[in-house]
């Protein structure tokens, strides 16, 4: 059968439940999913956050994930994926980000999930703002998701 | 060609897109940024601080010493912090 590749950029929020029953639905090739979702806190170091407003760069972001699930498609042998980004404004307790991944064992499932979170941290175009009671700011990139995404370039 | 600019470098240049026609002695990615900064305090402002800025031509990412030529679409933005 062939891999089902579902990549959407939206506002609206998504229901994993029903994203895994999209994924895996009428086959018995999969013996694993594994699913992140990222999710917008209420702190960040001692401040308190309000919400996240999400700017991204439509054509930029569809093309840059098309190619990365493409990527982990070759890399490692998956039946499937989904990759879910939310933008625009995003309150503490919600729904950001949801990558799933579907394999015939586990282990694929796990890198290859890794593999896109790590990508779309680093280098999807995507910015978030911070909403506090001091006004709004644009999140500062951290290092280490440079450094997370960086080894799997590593041979 | 056109040039995009979002989050905080939209911001401080004050629009989101324009279209430029820079002189052919702009051949890469760091010359262009360096001649927008010369169109006024907000570019300036935008550009201050080169090296944080990152680059895409039509849709992937690119070096700051890449060529423009060809180019239709470069875009300039601080870097990335979305999932």
């Amino acid at each position: 059968m062939t891999a089902n590749v579902t990549i959407l950029i939206q506002e609206a929020d998504f229901d994993i439940a029903r994203e895994i029953a999209a994924l895996t639905k009428g086959r018995t090739d999969i013996g694993a999913v594994v699913s992140f979702s990222g999710i917008c806190r209420g702190s960040e170091g001692s401040g308190t956050i309000a919400a996240l407003t999400l700017e991204h760069y439509p054509e930029m972001a569809e093309a840059e994930i098309a190619r990365h699930a493409e990527s982990a498609m070759s890399r490692w042998p998956l039946t499937g994926l989904t990759v879910i980004h939310r933008v625009g404004r995003i309150v503490p307790g919600e729904n950001i980000v949801l990558v799933l991944t579907a394999s015939m064992h586990r282990q694929a499932a796990f890198h290859a999930a890794e593999f896109l979170m790590d990508y779309l941290k680093a280098d999807a175009p995507f910015w978030k703002r911070e909403e506090s009671a001091d006004g709004t700011s644009w999140v500062d990139a951290r290092h280490h998701d440079d450094a997370a995404a960086a080894r799997w370039t590593k041979s | 060609m056109k040039v995009k600019y979002f989050a905080w470098v939209r911001e401080r240049v004050g629009k989101a897109e324009e279209t430029v026609e820079p002189p052919a002695s702009v051949r890469t990615v760091d010359d262009l940024i360096a001649w927008l900064a010369k169109r006024g305090d907000a570019y300036a402002h935008a550009f201050e601080t080169p090296r944080v800025i990152r680059a895409a031509i039509d849709h992937a990412h690119v070096k700051s010493d890449t060529m423009i030529a060809g180019a239709r679409e470069i875009a300039f933005f601080p870097p990335m912090t979305g999932g």
